[in-house]
Formats: structure tokens, C-alpha cells, sequence
């Protein structure tokens, strides 16, 4: 497949490593912020193709990770309710709420239905006038143009059953918030290319400039991968903190233009709560009041909903870069795939359940 | 974030203010909205996300930045 | 007490889910908590795709099955041919001569009648092919609304000829691992044909009864370890299965798996990993090293086994624990899913 072959190349991987480790004279601590990103690094094994100088650790860009609990209830709570389909992606269906999860609301005779796009929520309302449609409008950026469009093209439509649950989150805010950190130790950054082929790197430019951190614009394929970390590492060694660009083939500085005209036409930003990391500040998207007819939260009324994570559950600091899913006392035990206590061991993007799905097996698990 | 797949835009067609592609991606194709990349042509790669093609992929740039790559391998041998 | 209660974990679950019946952990879990206290008994704890039952110097195999496919009628088959095949492959997978089956029908009330001659014409076609009759049944209504359009269950009987001895807990270090084919064509055929997806692509069921792939096998050699059919969850499933069951861990090699273009493209859009996708008309076999080539001879010489390959082989470190050698020469760990493997966007 081309495009995507290229990119999983055995040469070239090899000799991107190689460069790596003759460039590299001490250790450094990296981190890549797409839960995707993540997904390619533990499937193809790259940490045991870099230097042992080099560290990655995982950061929060797995949407569904950072859905706030308070909305995983209320998602749980609005499926439940008679005459409601609620129509999720996948990945969303069995994060653990407060005491339940979605596929256990289908079990017990809810109408929940994975989709594969937000346009099939849409024709899933179109074709049943007498229910409530409301989809679970989650991910980042990346995801926000499609969504827009569904909620744009209800209103043209004049839907009056349609209702989408929005949790987007941003991605700039939540570097922000691991960089402030004093505990903090990452010293250079991939950005997440699909998210900057969506909105541009310009955002990103100012926060190299701001935290003098060494940022560049990644993909998603193995090769991708380890040339973005190739790029960090000249950075590092050379003392030079920059945006770069390695995704050129899809990322421009300014982004996509139609995309993002919609998405202001739909969004604004807010503040959003982060599961295991807190809110904040202009950190998400919501729906603006021109669409309120569309907003499932207005919608459905802001009952009470009080939320209980395990008290051993350590997605915040994982998610931050601050420890690592090895370094939690339930990782593989009491918190496996099956059984999941916290987001990031649900979703295969979740930094725990990527370590635990393809690397349980090494050293540094087993210390 | 987000899984979106490159694939080959076959054939094109407008629906309402809409633009609708049968793109390929490697043996099988799928109905893609091309709303957010009205400049793309059957011939074009796109990179698909949740339906809709998200960018047009930069032929040039991607050949350019391989080649780059490709240079570079053959200089460093890779160490077993 | 703290106040603190913990999200429900999906093992504790009192109600079926869906996950229960995909072939992963949770189908696991059910059996272990649900039937094998119930049935208790040497022949069953075996957890083998078939029972083989001695009676004087003969054997016996048995075995059941039962298909909800959806849709009923797909590339490459139906709900028909798939239970044919899929009760043959189970008494073959034991190396049994598969003789005769059973097939129950549940109907709902209002499913068409030419519908149901396509089936039991499918039916009676792949059992022709197959080399086995469908001796007994039996059909039940249930009310419209009550059912998918027809349920089949089946029931298969086949004789084990004498020096074979096929289990999951035969693999021992050193055994090639063979797979007969390419994986993953019968999960994404299903999942092109269901609505939503809009997935088009040449892609169709592999739905196909293995015993005389399996006989052309046993021909080269009776030392054969163990054969599984990787239905539902996929070649990793089966596998994790054969090492947990044999105590051994298995290495594979991800250049040496293959996978048809359409599959591999299908899987890419859709974000699952073709090892985890069912299989209807594939074999995964443990064979000593000596024998391996002449197998894998055996089996491409047949229609069924044209792209047959040895895929990995069995050590004796990490028993219980299935690795990867990926393309770049890394490790990973091939796991079984918790549930279903769903489309994903992230």
C-alpha cells in the first residue's frame, strides 16, 4: 500500500536508528503525545531499536483516555434512557464510568450502536424520527472537522432528533500543563500529525519558542516514528529548540482551511476536564449557542453525577510522562485489558494497555 | 491521534454542496467525503479519517523527503 | 470504608455481553465460571474443539457447534455451507474421518421458505463435498422478533485412525508451526457485508472443510502435535490457546504470515490487526522439525494449502506466552483480545 509500505521499511528503520545512536552523547527523555503514536511504538518493538539513552515516555493524546469520567456517566446515563439510541466509535464502549460501562448498558437492552463515522449517526436519525440519536462526539482535533460537519449538516437538515456529546479536547493546552510542571522531564516533544494536518503547527512554534523545548511534527508509520526522534535527538545534541516539520507530506504550517473554517463555525473553545489530570483552561471544544438544539449536554440536563476512580489508578502521572505504566503496582495484575481499573488500559492507544498488549514481556517490565 | 489511512481517489462526484470519492486503499474502496480537500482528484492520494479526507498527500514533498532518507540509508549501514 | 467504589471490572459481570461470545478472554472467563463446574469432567476439562470418546479399540470424535452468522448469506457462503464446514473442521482438527452430522434449525416465524432451501441446499452441497451425510435433526419456531432469522446448531461424529493423537497440549519445543494459508479473509468478508462499514473489495469467506487437507497431512506423517481451525479470534487466539494448553511459548515470524491484499488494506482502514480476525477454512499445525518441510510439500500440492508456510516454532522459554519477530526484527507479544476486536479511529 503506497504510503504506508514505504514507511515500515526494515533499511530504512535500521539506518534511521543508526543515525541516532552515533548522534547521541547522553540520555535524553522524549515524548510523544499521540496515543496512535504510542500504538506504533510498542507494536514495532522501536524502543529496542533506539540507544538505551533514549527514553520515551507516553502522553495524553488518547481521546479516549482523557474523556472526563463526568461525561463517560453521563454517556452511560443517556444511553440508558428508553427511546435514546446512542451511537459511539468503538474504542469508547468499554471505558469504565463510575460503576458501569456502555457495553454493559447494551447488555442490558440499551440501544447503543458503534459507528464508524458521525455521518452514520446522522442517517441513523434520519431513519428513526420517533428516537433521540445522540453520538458521542470524542478525540481531538483531528476528529473535530467531521464532527462539525455532522452537526452543521443536522441543522440544514433540520433534524430535531440529533444530539452529539462533545468531548474534544486540545492538545497545546495538555503540553502546556507537562511543561509548567516541575516534576516534568520531558525535554522534546512529537507533535501529533494528524491532529497539525487538521489545524497547523503554528501553535506548536510557540511553544518551542516559549519553553525553548525542541518540537517536531510526526507521523504515524515506524520510519515516521524514528525520523521525528532522529530530528529531536540533532536537536538536542546541537542545543537548538525549533518546530520542525517531518510529516511534510500532510502537514502544512497553516493546516487545512475548510476544516477549520467549519469547526469555528460550529465550536468554541472551553475548559475541559481531563480524566486523571484535572481541567483545564480552553482546553476543549463545545458546541456554540447557534447550535444548542445540537448539544446532547444541554440537552439532556445537568443532573448531579458524582464520579469515583480506584484510588490505585495512576493514568494522571502515566498520562503525563511522570511515571510509567510499569510503574504502577496494578499494572498486570489487578489491572489488565479485561479488567480494566483505569482509561489508558482500555483504549489500545492507552499508554498501559499498549505496554501491557505488546511488551509485558520485557526487561524493564520485568524490574 | 487518530488512525487515518492513505488511499487513492478513483473517481469523484458531486452531491449537493457536497463531493463524494470512491477512494482505494490497497485492494479494497470505500465512499469518502472529500468536503475538507476540495482541490483533490481522482488520481490524488488522500489521508482518510472517520470518512472524511483530511489532506491531500504532497507527492512531491513525500518523494522528496524519502529520497532524503534513502541517502542517508545507504551512507549508514545499518549495524546488525 | 472509603466510599471509593471501583468502575465495574467487565469479568464480574452478571449478565452475558457480547464480548462472551467473540473467542477471546471473556469467552474464556464464561466457560471457566459458567459450564466447566457445572459439567465437570475429565473429556471436557480437556477444553478441546472435540471430544474423542474410546469404545474398545475404537475412537470416536464428537463434536457441536452452532452458527448465528450475520448477514446469513455472504461472499463465499452462508449460514448453510459455514456450519457444514466448521463441524467437519472441528472433528478433523483431532485427525478424525468426519461420518455423519446433525443440523438443528431454530426459525423465526416469518423467514422466508426460499431462503431456507438456499441453506439446506448449501448445506447439502458442502456436505457432498465434505464426504459426509446430514443423518438427524431438528426444527424449532421461535416467535418473529425472537431470533435472527435462523440459529443452526450441529452435532458432527468421525472415527480417529489408529497412531494419531492430535491435542491443543501435544505442542512441544522444537515443533514447526505450519499455517495453511492466508489469514483473516472470513472475518473481513463478514465485516464488508455487514451495513455501515461500506467496505467493497473482492474479499470472500474462506469457509472451506479441512479433512482432506488434513488427511494428505497425516499421509506424510502421524507425528503431527497439534491442529487447530483459528476461528473466531483469530490466529492469535488459537494460539495463546495451544501454548497455555501445552505449556509452551510459541515465536513467530510476521514476514512469514500471509495475508491477502484486500485483507491487509480492509484491516488498515478499520484499524484491527488481521491476527486477530477469524478464519473458516485455515489450519494452524504443530509439526516435529524433521517432518515439517514434507508437510508443508503435502499440503500446497492441495487446493486448500496452496499458500501453506511455516510461520514460527515452539521454544521452551515463556510457556504460556506468544511472541512476535516483527519485520524489523524486534519482539512483541501477539495477545488475545478481552472481547470483540472493534473498528477503531484512534
Amino acid at each position: 500500500m503506497k504510503y504506508l509500505d514505504e514507511y515500515r521499511d526494515s533499511g530504512v528503520a535500521h539506518a534511521l536508528a543508526s543515525r541516532i545512536r552515533a548522534r547521541v552523547t547522553r540520555t535524553w527523555t522524549l515524548m510523544e503525545i499521540c496515543g496512535g503514536q504510542t500504538h506504533t511504538i510498542m507494536r514495532y518493538g522501536l524502543p529496542d531499536l533506539l540507544p538505551k539513552e533514549i527514553e520515551l515516555v507516553h502522553g495524553p493524546g488518547c481521546p479516549v483516555c482523557v474523556a472526563p469520567l463526568e461525561l463517560v456517566d453521563r454517556a452511560i446515563e443517556i444511553a440508558s434512557r428508553p427511546g435514546v439510541i446512542f451511537v459511539s466509535y468503538g474504542d469508547m464502549l468499554r471505558v469504565p464510568g463510575s460503576r458501569s460501562d456502555l457495553f454493559q448498558v447494551k447488555a442490558a437492552g440499551g440501544d447503543v450502536r458503534v459507528a464508524y463515522s458521525p455521518m452514520q449517526a446522522l442517517k441513523i436519525a434520519a431513519e428513526n424520527p420517533g428516537r433521540q440519536v445522540v453520538f458521542f462526539g470524542i478525540g481531538f482535533e483531528t476528529t473535530a472537522p467531521a464532527n462539525a460537519m455532522a452537526v452543521w449538516q443536522a441543522k440544514r437538515q433540520g433534524l430535531t432528533n440529533f444530539s452529539m456529546l462533545v468531548s474534544h479536547v486540545l492538545v497545546p493546552p495538555a503540553m502546556r500543563i507537562i511543561l509548567r510542571s516541575p516534576a516534568n522531564r520531558v525535554q522534546a516533544f512529537i507533535a501529533p500529525g494528524h491532529v497539525c494536518t487538521v489545524v497547523g503547527f503554528r501553535e506548536y512554534e510557540t511553544l518551542a519558542a516559549e519553553f525553548r523545548v525542541p518540537i517536531v511534527v510526526g507521523g504515524f508509520e515506524p520510519v515516521d516514528l524514528l525520523e521525528a526522534i532522529a530530528m529531536l535527538v540533532d536537536q538536542l545534541e546541537d542545543g537548538r529548540a525549533e518546530l520542525e516539520n517531518q510529516y511534510s507530506r500532510s502537514v502544512t504550517r497553516s493546516g487545512n482551511g475548510p476544516a477549520q473554517q467549519l469547526m469555528d463555525e460550529v465550536f468554541e473553545i472551553t475548559d475541559r476536564q481531563w480524566r486523571g489530570i484535572g481541567p483545564i483552561p480552553g482546553s476543549g471544544y463545545r458546541l456554540r449557542d447557534e447550535y444548542a438544539a445540537f448539544d446532547a449536554e444541554r440537552l439532556f440536563g445537568a443532573s448531579e453525577i458524582r464520579v469515583q476512580e480506584p484510588p490505585e489508578c495512576i493514568a494522571a502521572l502515566v498520562m503525563q510522562g511522570l511515571k510509567k505504566p510499569v510503574d504502577c503496582p496494578a499494572f498486570g495484575t489487578r489491572c489488565v485489558p479485561e479488567r480494566p481499573m483505569g482509561a489508558p488500559m482500555v483504549s489500545s492507544e492507552g499508554a498501559c494497555a499498549a505496554y501491557y498488549s505488546y511488551r509485558r514481556h520485557t526487561a524493564e517490565v520485568a524490574r | 491521534m487518530c488512525l487515518a489511512v492513505p488511499g487513492k481517489i478513483l473517481e469523484a462526484t458531486d452531491l449537493g454542496i457536497s463531493r463524494i470519492a470512491k477512494v482505494e486503499f490497497g485492494g479494497v474502496t470505500r465512499q469518502v467525503r472529500l468536503d475538507f480537500v476540495p482541490e483533490a482528484q481522482p488520481g490524488d492520494f488522500v489521508l482518510v479519517h472517520v470518512g472524511f479526507a483530511i489532506s491531500r498527500i504532497e507527492e512531491e514533498e513525500a518523494k522528496r523527503a524519502y529520497d532524503a532518507l534513502l541517502e542517508f540509508e545507504k551512507e549508514m549501514p545499518e549495524d546488525a | 470504608m472509603t466510599g471509593f467504589v471501583c468502575p465495574v471490572p467487565l469479568h464480574s459481570t452478571e449478565t452475558v455481553l457480547l464480548g462472551h461470545g467473540s473467542g477471546g478472554k471473556l469467552s474464556s472467563d464464561l466457560l471457566h465460571s459458567v459450564f466447566l463446574p457445572a459439567f465437570a469432567n475429565p473429556v471436557l476439562e480437556r477444553l478441546e474443539d472435540q471430544a474423542v470418546l474410546e469404545f474398545g479399540s475404537a475412537r470416536l470424535a464428537f463434536t457441536t457447534d452452532s452458527f448465528v452468522a450475520k448477514p446469513l448469506f455472504f461472499r463465499g457462503g452462508d449460514i448453510g455451507s459455514l456450519a457444514v464446514h466448521g463441524t467437519v473442521n472441528d472433528l478433523a482438527m483431532c485427525g478424525a474421518r468426519p461420518v455423519a452430522l446433525s443440523a438443528a434449525f431454530i426459525l423465526e416465524e416469518g423467514f422466508p421458505l426460499s431462503d431456507l432451501r438456499r441453506i439446506a441446499d448449501s448445506m447439502a452441497r458442502a456436505a457432498s463435498i465434505a464426504g459426509v451425510t446430514i443423518v438427524t435433526g431438528d426444527t424449532k419456531v421461535v416467535e418473529h422478533g425472537s431470533g435472527d432469522g435462523v440459529y443452526v446448531t450441529t452435532t458432527g461424529i468421525g472415527v480417529v485412525p489408529p497412531g494419531v493423537n492430535l491435542s491443543a497440549a501435544h505442542a512441544r519445543p522444537g515443533d514447526a508451526i505450519v499455517l495453511s494459508g492466508a489469514i483473516g479473509d472470513h472475518g473481513i468478508a463478514m465485516l464488508s457485508a455487514r451495513e455501515g462499514l461500506e467496505l467493497d473489495g473482492e474479499i470472500a469467506s474462506d469457509s472451506a472443510p479441512l479433512n482432506g487437507l488434513v488427511e494428505a497431512m497425516l499421509a506424510v506423517t502421524h507425528e503431527v502435535h497439534a491442529m487447530r481451525d483459528p476461528t473466531r479470534g483469530g490466529l492469535a487466539s488459537t494460539l495463546n490457546e495451544i501454548a497455555r494448553e501445552s505449556r509452551v511459548g510459541i515465536v513467530l515470524r510476521e514476514d512469514a504470515i500471509p495475508v491477502h491484499a484486500g485483507v491487509r488494506g480492509a484491516c488498515e482502514v478499520l484499524g484491527l490487526d488481521p491476527l486477530h480476525v477469524a478464519n473458516e477454512g485455515k489450519l494452524v499445525a504443530f509439526v516435529p522439525m524433521q517432518h515439517a518441510a514434507g508437510v508443508v510439500k503435502a499440503m500446497r500440492r492441495h487446493p486448500l494449502g496452496a499458500e501453506a508456510a511455516i510461520i514460527g516454532r515452539v521454544a521452551d522459554c515463556d510457556p504460556g506466552m506468544v511472541t512476535m519477530r516483527t519485520v524489523f526484527g524486534t519482539t512483541r507479544i501477539v495477545d488475545v483480545l478481552p472481547g470483540d476486536q472493534l473498528p477503531r479511529i484512534c
